[in-house]
């Protein structure tokens, strides 16, 4: 098992995935209805008033933007459960958790990135300009993958299991609390003219931190769940 | 002893209500765990010793 | 006389260990109990600032130092129950946990007594709180993981992941909130003690705290003993052999 092969492994399931996902366009649809839906729902329940619109903003986005990982996370593994082929793939040769990590990148090109790319439209609805909007764009673009790779042990831990759908949230929300300070601390930072590079260089080693731990705990989680 | 009555003693300088409802609730916490492993150890040998008496009537019939 | 203390690890064998240390860690407990009670409420002087009502930190910093400490210890069990494949490691994760669960409830009540007649509000996100909030969460999900799957083997090893892994995130959000705490100016509340404390207040909290140990282990034995009885892992009926007998002789 080298390197060349362990490339082709993860290349292939990315490739694999994204091909699924072609042939059933509406999940990535979902995932970006849902960013909307909630963060219109927002101004109508608080007010239009543009100054708090403004200060609530980047919360209300980040919080919509983790609660739409959060419900995509039933589609990481459970097709691949459900016609087997998650049995094989940990049989493979090569190391199940980079296996994983390939199924959470493919599940973050299919659900986070297009929250990513529509926030900054979202971002005008709030009322937030210029900067705010870049710094709402690179923390997304940090902070989503990172929500994608906690998320999939939550989603690896409760494969099959009834209720899994409340279960999941409730375990995997008090994960994802740092990731939304830091993200939606970004974004007010850079607001207050305080800057938000502090708070994006925390979800960058986030971002690192999880492409490390999370691959290998859900590999665990799987490997605990198809014995 | 620094409280001159009982009365001072509960009342705890005004803050009564806080103080008190704290210790009640952490008793009463207390008490309930204690109670429900009592009932939850009843249980678990009442259960034991039905699947006991359970297989000696089926060896002895 | 050397103790072979892994003969302890069957279930069958600690049953009746746990069955003798109960009574004394119960004892203790209510020992000390008393005499942390006494100390903070007759021998503890009236804080300067903060009046009577400072007092309930005799139960509120012990349940929270609980609450963390037994998280610890069901994370040290869960990770020693995967790495050695042992039973009774899990059930002693399992026997943890409501507990600590309990002891963080009882952590955020008497935070929130606590606060409000000091600070004026019934609760503050400080980092403290907010992480004995979260943690709160992670009892409920290792308790919840493990109610809702219903293979024993896959529920003891799932609900020990997810007890590794929320052991991890604690004091990432502690120091994540306390961050955050310092860049909102304003919401610079934390539940401290602030003025520096009497000798006597210190000692009745350790002594409470310790209280609460002995408590806890007096407690967890119990439940974990019942988890024995409960998995079937007590193939031998430990008492009272002569029920069965009195049985059959009436029959």
């Amino acid at each position: 098992m080298n390197r060349s092969s362990m490339w082709e492994a993860v290349s292939g399931i990315v490739k694999r995935d994204l091909l699924l996902a072609m042939r059933r366009r509406s999940d990535a649809a979902m995932s970006v209805f849902f960013l909307v839906i909630v963060a219109s729902l927002f101004p109508l329940g608080v007010g239009p008033e543009p100054a708090v619109l403004r200060t609530i903003g980047p919360g209300v986005l980040w919080v919509a933007a983790l609660l739409a990982c959060l419900l995509s996370l039933s589609r990481v593994f459970t097709a691949d459960y459900v016609d087997g082929a998650l049995e094989q793939m940990v049989l493979v040769p090569q190391p199940l958790a980079v296996l994983v990590a390939g199924k959470v990148v493919a599940h973050w090109l299919i659900s986070g990135l297009p929250v990513v790319l529509l926030s900054p439209l979202l971002g005008l609805q709030f009322g937030l300009s210029g900067d705010a909007l870049g710094v709402l764009v690179l923390s997304l673009l940090l902070g989503t993958p990172t929500l994608s790779m906690i998320g999939a042990i939550g989603a690896a831990l409760v494969l099959g299991v009834r209720g899994s759908g409340l279960l999941v949230a409730l375990l995997v929300l008090p994960l994802y609390v740092p990731v939304l300070i830091f993200g939606a601390g970004a974004v007010t930072g850079s607001m207050a003219g305080v800057g938000g590079e502090a708070n994006l260089s925390l979800l960058g080693a986030c971002l690192v931190l999880s492409l490390f731990l999370a691959p290998w705990a859900t590999a665990a989680a799987l490997r605990i769940a198809l014995e | 002893m620094q409280w001159g009555s009982a009365a001072e003693f509960f009342a705890m300088g005004g803050y009564g209500l806080y103080v008190w409802t704290s210790f009640i609730a952490t008793a009463l916490c207390m008490g309930w765990e204690v109670l429900a492993l009592w009932r939850r150890r009843a249980a678990a040998r009442a259960e034991q010793c039905a699947a006991l008496l359970g297989d000696t009537d089926e060896t002895t019939a | 006389m050397t103790v072979n203390w892994s003969k302890y690890s069957a279930p069958t064998a600690f049953y009746p260990l746990a069955g003798r240390l109960i009574p004394w860690f119960s004892v203790m407990a209510v020992a000390l109990m008393g005499v942390g009670l006494y100390m903070g409420f007759f021998v503890a002087p009236t804080d300067f600032q903060q009046g009577e009502s400072y007092r309930i930190i005799f139960v509120h910093v012990p349940a929270a130092w609980m609450s963390m400490f037994l998280y610890v210890v069901m994370a040290i069990w869960a990770g020693v129950g995967m790495g050695l494949n042992a039973r009774l490691s899990f059930m002693m994760a399992q026997a943890i946990a409501p507990t600590g669960a309990m002891f963080t409830f009882l952590a955020l009540l008497t935070g929130a007594m606590w606060g409000k007649p000091t600070w004026g509000a019934w609760w503050v996100w400080d980092a403290r709180l907010t992480s004995e909030l979260i943690l709160l969460f992670q009892y409920a999900g290792v308790m919840l993981l493990r109610t809702s799957i219903d293979d024993l083997r896959r529920a003891d090893r799932s609900s020990a992941v997810f007890a590794l892994v929320g052991v991890v995130n604690v004091p990432i959000i502690y120091y994540s909130v306390q961050w955050w705490n310092t860049l909102h100016q304003g919401a610079s509340v934390s539940m401290s003690t602030g003025s520096k404390m009497a000798a006597t207040m210190l000692m009745a909290m350790l002594i409470m705290t310790i209280a609460f140990w002995l408590y806890s282990i007096a407690v967890i034995l119990a439940r974990v003993r019942c988890i024995v009885v409960e998995r079937d892992s007590l193939p031998v009926w430990d008492e009272k052999p002569a029920v069965s007998q009195e049985v059959v002789e009436v029959r």
